[in-house]
């Protein structure tokens, strides 16, 4: 065997990496075949394209009624049959893991409560479809909340170092606030807004889960690229103007706009 | 306890071997017990550079194999008592440094030594993150040019956050910046980043800047540590340099254009 690939072969053929991938949770909020399979039918319909081979998580945390029934590889079907694909279950219940082992499904960690809108989106669309079942319905009104904790901590994150080149912070679920230059050749992401309180190098990603709303603040404008809910600019877009000034980067009528920092 | 400190840069050819033999020369010309160790396993240098290539036995790996002692392996400096250096392999690779290894020989040298010095390799591979994992202060030399800057800043982060003191939520690595290579004149004429320039981008604490000389490579070449020509620009900036590292507060030199015939007047008269 020639030396070249000797070596290549003496060293592993894979390696972990963490990673952060955004993923879509269905929460159930309570479980009933047909009605499943309609209003999951429903939602594809409006959103066909957003659908299509998306992976889901299940997240078992807000089923209320009947637990028996709960069938996960029925569950699995349903999704499939609507050209999504269940590839997890989020729950602490030991008898939900039994099942999730069962169905052959992975097993994640509850999540911190930052699915309030969603949850009451779900409940919205929940009212005009008068359902037949009154108990489960008020079941549903019923759901047992969780008591709130005396301190509630945001998802924020707060850094006060310099972020160097290669290096990549994400603040999830959260803002990302830098009291520290950010080099060129690294990357600061969050799901909501970017403050950086010192010159502004690298590349910034405000709303990378979509939030239209974000905004990227900076003292001073040096970026190799900003965006705002997958739309940006690079540095040579940015030139002139407020390059090297203070500056706010939001978007205005889905367009990227840079504005004075007053 | 001693002091572990490490000169790195990620990129190749802008001093780091040079600033390694003077740092090291210079806290051993002021009677501090001083180490260094080539960690650039594979193209061994630093032997050179201090001209003990001719006395070298057995090295680093060596030791880290348990197939030589470390007093075996280290080579008694030339030039200055407290000086010892301990080689790199020339016939292996960076594999061979494990971080057991490195620990296990660093801990030993701790015991006699005040500071150990670390050459690294240039790159962010695992020749280059094992010189830097045990440090408690680094060296960045650093060339006022922008790829050297960039990569600098990279190197900066995997102090951060690879360093045995990241890992165990330590006191950060001190960070020092040396700026090395620096020349007012093409400075001026914008060929080169400037002192400030530098500073805004890294943002570290400088350390010195090391002047660009005739007298860097002339040393290299002889294998005398710059350091010791005490008459050259870049020896005294090397010397300042050792100062501030042991808390010294000096102005910094060699900043501006000089004017032919300035450093006889001002500083001739100890040559």
């Amino acid at each position: 065997m020639p030396q070249a690939t000797a070596d290549l072969f003496s060293s592993p053929c894979l390696q972990f990496k963490g990673s952060m991938v955004p993923l879509t949770t269905l929460e159930l909020l309570y479980f009933d075949q047909d009605k499943l399979s309609r209003d999951l039918a429903e939602k594809v319909k409006q959103a066909p394209k957003l659908f299509a081979n998306l992976p889901l998580i299940l997240s078992l945390e807000k089923l209320s009624g009947e637990r028996d029934a709960l069938d996960l590889a029925l569950i699995r079907q349903i999704c499939t049959a609507q050209g999504t694909q269940l590839v997890g279950i989020r729950t602490k219940a030991a008898e939900d893991i039994e099942l999730a082992e069962q169905a052959g499904l992975a097993i994640l960690q509850p999540g911190k409560a930052r699915s309030e809108s969603v949850t009451e989106a779900l409940q919205d669309n929940q009212e005009p479809s008068t359902d037949p079942n009154s108990e489960t319905g008020a079941a549903v009104d019923q759901a047992p909340v969780e008591a709130p904790p005396t301190v509630i901590h945001a998802t924020n994150r707060i850094v006060k170092t310099p972020i160097r080149s290669g290096q990549q912070i994400y603040a999830k679920g959260g803002d990302l606030i830098v009291m520290a230059p950010v080099s060129a050749g690294a990357e600061i992401l969050a799901d909501g807004n970017i403050h950086v309180y010192a010159p502004l190098r690298g590349r910034a990603l405000a709303g990378v889960q979509g939030d239209t709303q974000a905004n990227i603040f900076c003292q001073s404008l040096e970026a190799e690229l900003v965006s705002i809910a997958g739309q940006y600019k690079i540095s040579e877009d940015l030139q002139g103007g407020l390059w090297k000034k203070a500056a706010r980067i939001a978007l205005v009528e889905d367009r990227l706009t840079v504005s004075n920092l007053v | 306890m001693s002091k572990i400190i490490v000169i790195t840069s990620g990129k190749g050819g802008v001093g780091k071997t040079t600033t390694s033999a003077s740092i090291a020369s210079g806290l051993a010309k002021r009677g501090y017990k001083t180490a260094v160790i080539d960690f650039d396993v594979g193209l061994r240098n630093l032997d050179l550079i201090m001209n003990c290539e001719r006395r070298v036995v057995y090295d680093f790996v060596n030791v880290i194999n348990g197939e030589a002692t470390l007093n075996q392996a280290l080579i008694k400096d030339k030039y200055t008592d407290c000086l010892h250096i301990l080689p790199a392999s020339q016939t292996r690779d960076k594999d061979a440094l494990t971080k057991e290894g490195v620990g296990k020989v660093l801990d030993e040298l701790s015991e006699t030594f005040d500071f150990i010095v670390c050459d690294s390799p240039a790159g962010i591979e695992h020749g280059a993150l094992m010189s830097l994992y045990f440090a408690d202060e680094a060296i960045v030399v650093t060339n006022p040019e922008v790829s050297s800057v960039r990569d600098s800043d990279r190197i900066l982060g995997i102090l951060q956050s690879k360093s045995k003191r990241a890992e165990t939520g330590d006191e950060p690595v001190k960070e020092h910046l040396l700026l090395s290579r620096y020349n007012p004149i093409r400075v001026q004429n914008g060929e080169m980043l400037s002192v400030e320039d530098v500073k805004d981008i890294l943002a570290v604490p400088l350390l010195g800047v090391i002047p660009e000389s005739q007298s860097v490579l002339t040393a290299s070449n002889q294998g005398v540590p710059v350091i010791h020509q005490e008459e050259s620009d870049a020896g005294q900036a090397y010397s300042d340099a050792v100062a501030r590292l042991l808390g010294e507060d000096l102005e910094h030199r060699f900043l501006e254009i000089q004017k032919k015939g300035f450093f006889h007047r001002m500083f001739g008269g100890k040559a």
